[in-house]
């Protein structure tokens, strides 16, 4: 099955996106005959493809609605708000698809965290009726939940004890780390499968206020009103309309405007190549709006960030990837000096965010990243960050032999030291310099400076810096040593070296809660023939292997 | 403050076979949640007038359940109802039961809840519990323009019981599931029928019970689903809910005798009236209603309704939930024992009807998967009998009309018919071609207006309204005649 990340309201299945000025509605109405696979997503329950649709709805909302200033999830079904992921899905997918489920669904509503926190678009959850598992972890994502108090609605972590899972779109972590639940309040909450009610759940602080029903929409809308007040977005348009991703693919490539990947099936190799602008920056950040998808820099990462995705989800055997960049680096500087000097327009913010949730993206990857920086390449500012989200990287000291190119040179800016965090909340620099103030420090001496090989390399800004002579043989080991070790090993070995320094919830959230899932998940408990995954809704309860691990 | 309890020994004055008196922690527990009880009777238990007395200051000949012995269980006297003796009574212990179905069949029937089961046996018996004071709820006003004081008389004997089984259920939340249990019991009193912030959990009982026809239809139709369940709860492993459901059947017993025999004597009062005024046309409508009868094709609408509507308390079709539940040995199928298989239902599976290429089909599912399926079956066969008996009524009187149940399909919100368009006869058309025919299919706004006219409180011992004939015979060893509710004698 081929998953495309791409789609329009136009043709959502099963979200409703309305916009009432400076208030939008994420109404969501799964369609129980729209789901991906061989099951009936009842209850408003989701798999990816409900998914794709929040995650385009949310993107859509920050670019195309500055207007915006705080968004309501609700259900547009009586008396339920969300199943959460729908459990037959999930009984019947393999261990990767549940990963990569899991991981784009965690990312999704980290996206809604960052709307909240970084481009004043507040979200708001109004629970109209129980909200269980994946239903109660979308609302966790939000700034403020309101239940409904009708006796009967909950919200509720189910999965420990119907599904032998854990709640692993952020669920345990968020109670904790965001909404301050007392860890044994937690613990007994994410427990009951019934899930917890009324003015109780507002005592354990799972959600922040319930209504009656004959108040509930006033109460919400008041929320909404406190909410947009919070916001800087300016109160008019325009924005920035996502036109529909060109994209053009054929068995070993995938073509966007400024991106292309070239696989190769026998390496497992994918080679990322973003190419540059070929034109200097708009005159301002209006000029830009009006450029809009066009713009360079939100053009260039809609195709990363679709790259990603795409590579993610339907190649899953290619095991590494290769990114390069081609281009001119005086006009990549002058769009990443425009960048910085626009960060207080809401649009250039939010393409800044966006290229951060991107950059991310990578680094939550499970493939092996190599960058390598070649002559004609454009390592400048925020597209070196492709060097600092890799595993490990070459820089071609010199130039090919009978290649007519200037040496490659590698330029750091204000790019690498501030906007483009990873999960950990610093930047990526930071984070390889950690606990080595005098190496960052260095490394700022350098902004502005154009850096050859052995210059990056002294700075530890390249893993490697290799002439034209060992070039092609180093790096042609190198993959193919890479192909050959253990997948499972290389992803543990990279996610466990990629985020050094302090937790987030973000780098809980995939470091230690979707760690210990897919620990789960591949355990007989859960997914064997007699576990709880495989036995769940035929009535038969899962024979479980009583070992503590 | 001085409240009931303080005064009350509710060892003697709750009839029990539960050893209440012995039993401290229930004691505290009833003592607390009583009287939030009778406030909740008080608020909203029947409400209306008899001679400018009030309901709930009648006499009313009511039979009080005193103990579980078969002959003589149930005592017969005028009470009051605030005064009714809402006892805690179990079908006797069976020495040696064993679970008798589920993965832990033949074991030991359990006596007090198994942890692994907490949430869905607790879950049962609130949803269970949910419908009784909810039935209560919806029947409040009926009083108003009860027929006889022999109906009457009926419809308080109905709620008092009601009451009685919401005692029941919260007997065995307060005895058996701790703090919860108590909150639960609570809450079973603060939800409100039909009330839109604290709704009773399934939708039928949500709904108005705004006449007597509908009464009856209700007590047939509805209260036969919470017989149903009421069966397969009697099954359960879970032996102190199979001892309070097996009790509880015997009083329901009474209620579903007054639906089939409240509905039958308005068919046969209409078949009579048509006869003696010498209509043959059961579409006569105008002519039929000025007889002061109600005409058939609105009772058919009555019934399509009500039966309809309870269809959707089975649930879905094929559940997961009652998949779980009849594995865990917590809720067995209608007639478990008398049923020869395995009673694990590991490998079997069941007919379901289902909509396949535009025709009403049955299709095999996981017979586990389809328990909800199986008890809404037996429930339609167990139907078939009062209506059959309706009609011979229709046909003694030589009229040319036959009642029936509509599809299973027609109507439905819940499983795997909801959003479909099935008309009573098992058509599947659009959804305007239905709402054309709507007004043939259910009651209309004009019907109800017939209805609220021509229904007046009847109170004179042994008279009848005109659209519902004479019963057979009296009831607790009264005639027909006996004065069931009164004016008590002395203040």
């Amino acid at each position: 099955m081929n998953v495309d990340f791409r789609t329009h309201p136009d043709r959502y299945r099963h979200w409703r996106l309305t916009i009432d000025g400076e208030i939008a509605r994420l109404g969501m109405d799964v369609d129980e005959a729209g789901g991906l696979g061989p099951w009936e997503l009842k209850m408003n329950s989701y798999d990816l493809g409900v998914d794709i649709e929040l995650y385009d709805a949310v993107q859509r909302l920050r670019f195309e609605h500055p207007e915006v200033k705080a968004v309501v999830i609700e259900s547009l079904k009586e008396r339920i708000f969300c199943a959460g992921a729908n459990i037959r899905m999930l009984g019947c997918s393999t261990h990767p698809e549940k990963v990569n489920f899991c991981k784009f669904t965690n990312e999704t509503r980290n996206g809604i965290e960052d709307a909240s926190r970084n481009s004043g678009q507040r979200y708001l959850a109004a629970l109209n009726g129980s909200a269980a598992g994946g239903g109660y972890e979308l609302a966790l994502a939000t700034d403020h939940i309101v239940l409904v108090d009708d006796g009967t609605a909950t919200v509720a972590l189910p999965e420990v004890p119907l599904l032998g899972v854990l709640p692993g779109t952020g669920g345990l972590t968020r109670l904790v780390d965001k909404r301050f639940v007392r860890r044994d309040l937690a613990d007994v909450f994410s427990t009951v499968e019934e899930g917890v009610k009324g003015e109780r759940a507002v005592a354990w602080r799972l959600v922040d206020e319930v209504a009656p029903t004959s108040r509930f929409a006033e109460t919400v809308a008041a929320r909404l009103h406190d909410l947009a007040a919070t916001s800087d977005r300016p109160s008019e348009g325009p924005g920035i309309e996502l036109t529909p991703l060109e994209r053009e693919t054929s068995d070993t490539t995938i073509t966007y405007p400024h991106l292309r990947v070239t696989l190769d099936r026998g390496l497992r190799t994918a080679t990322i190549v973003v190419e540059g602008p070929t034109q200097g920056p708009p005159t301002g950040p209006a000029a830009a709006v009006e450029l809009g998808a066009r713009f360079w820099p939100l053009a260039m990462t809609r195709a990363l960030d679709d790259a990603i995705l795409h590579l993610r989800t339907n190649e899953r055997d290619i095991g590494t990837w290769l990114l390069k960049t081609e281009g001119d680096p005086e006009i990549v500087a002058a769009h990443d000096a425009f960048l910085l000097d626009h960060l207080d327009h809401w649009a250039i913010r939010e393409i800044v965010l966006y290229l951060k949730r991107t950059l991310r993206r990578i680094d939550e990857t499970s493939r092996s990243i190599f960058t390598l920086v070649e002559p004609g390449s454009c390592f400048v500012g925020a597209l070196a960050e492709l060097l600092f989200a890799a595993d490990r990287s070459y820089m071609l000291d010199g130039t090919f032999d009978g290649i007519d190119e200037p040496e490659a040179k590698l330029r750091l800016t204000g790019a690498n030291f501030g906007p483009l965090t990873m999960d950990n909340h610093l930047t990526r620099l930071a984070t390889r310099f950690w606990g080595r103030d005098d190496a960052l420090s260095h490394a700022a001496s350098l902004v502005g400076k154009e850096l050859d090989a052995v210059e990056a390399h002294d700075a530890e800004l390249v893993t490697f810096a290799y002439d034209d002579i060992d070039w092609d043989d180093e790096l042609r080991i190198a993959l193919e040593e890479r192909a050959s070790f253990s997948p499972d090993a290389l992803t543990g070995m990279e996610q466990n070296l990629r985020f050094p320094g302090p937790e987030t919830m973000e780098t809980k959230i995939f470091g230690r809660l979707t760690a210990w899932q897919n620990w789960i998940f591949t355990r007989p408990n859960a997914s064997g023939p007699d576990g709880a995954l495989q036995r769940y809704g035929t009535g038969l309860r899962p024979d479980f292997n009583r070992n503590r691990t | 403050m001085t409240t009931i309890a303080d005064k009350v020994d509710y060892s003697t004055l709750i009839p029990n076979n539960v050893g209440l008196a012995d039993d401290q922690k229930l004691l505290r527990a009833l003592e607390k949640w009583y009287p939030k009880y009778l406030d909740w009777w008080m608020d909203m238990g029947p409400t209306g007038f008899i001679h400018e007395t009030p309901f709930q200051e009648a006499d009313v000949w009511l039979r009080t359940a005193v103990s579980v012995e078969r002959d003589g269980w149930a005592k017969f006297d005028y009470v009051r109802m605030p005064d009714y003796r809402w006892g805690i009574l179990l079908a006797p212990t069976e020495e040696g039961r064993t679970v008798p179905f589920g993965e832990h069949r033949g074991e030991p029937a359990w006596q007090e809840v198994p942890g692994a089961y907490r949430a869905m046996l607790r879950r049962l018996i609130v949803i269970q519990g949910d419908t009784e004071p909810a039935s209560v709820e919806q029947q409040r006003h009926l009083g108003k323009t009860a027929p006889s004081l022999y109906d009457m008389r009926n419809l308080f004997q109905v709620n008092v019981e009601e009451g009685r089984h919401l005692w029941a259920m919260v007997y065995l939340l307060q005895r058996y599931f701790g703090r919860d249990g108590r909150e639960e019991a609570e809450e079973l009193l603060r939800r409100r029928s039909g009330d839109p912030d604290r709704p009773r959990m399934l939708g039928a009982f949500n709904e108005e019970t705004p006449d007597w026809l509908s009464f009856f239809m209700f007590t047939y139709f509805t209260d036969r689903d919470g017989k149903m369940q009421l069966e397969a709860l009697a099954q359960s492993g879970f032996d102190p809910l199979s001892r309070t459901c097996r009790f509880m059947l015997a009083e329901e017993a009474h209620h579903m005798f007054v639906g089939a025999t409240g509905v039958g004597r308005i068919v046969k009062a209409t078949a009579q009236a048509m006869r003696d005024a010498g209509i043959d046309d059961p579409y006569d409508v105008e002519r039929i209603r000025s007889l002061g009868v109600i005409d058939l094709p609105l009772i058919q609408r009555k019934l399509n309704l009500h039966f309809s509507l309870t269809l959707d308390l089975f649930g879905s079709e094929e559940s997961t939930n009652a998949a779980n539940a009849f594995h865990a040995g917590l809720k067995g199928r209608f007639h478990e024992t008398a049923i020869d298989d395995d009673h694990q239902l590991l490998g079997s599976t069941y007919p379901v009807t289902k909509l396949v290429d535009g025709a009403f089909r049955q299709v095999d599912v996981p017979a586990l998967n389809a328990l909800n399926a199986r008890l809404r079956d037996d429930y339609v066969e167990d139907c078939m009998g009062g209506v059959r008996r309706w009609n011979r009524y229709i046909a003694d009187a030589g009229v040319d009309f036959e009642l029936t149940l509509p599809h299973v399909a027609f109507h439905r919100q819940i499983g795997e018919f909801a959003g479909l368009h099935v008309t009573p006869d098992g058509r599947v058309v659009d959804s305007s071609t239905w709402e054309k025919r709507r007004a043939t299919y259910l009651p209309t706004d004009a019907d109800r207006l017939f209805i609220e006219a021509l229904m007046q409180q009847v109170t004179t011992p042994g008279e009848f309204a005109s659209w519902i004939a004479r019963p057979q015979k009296g009831i607790g060893q009264q005639s027909v005649d006996f004065e069931y509710v009164r004016i008590p004698a002395t203040g």
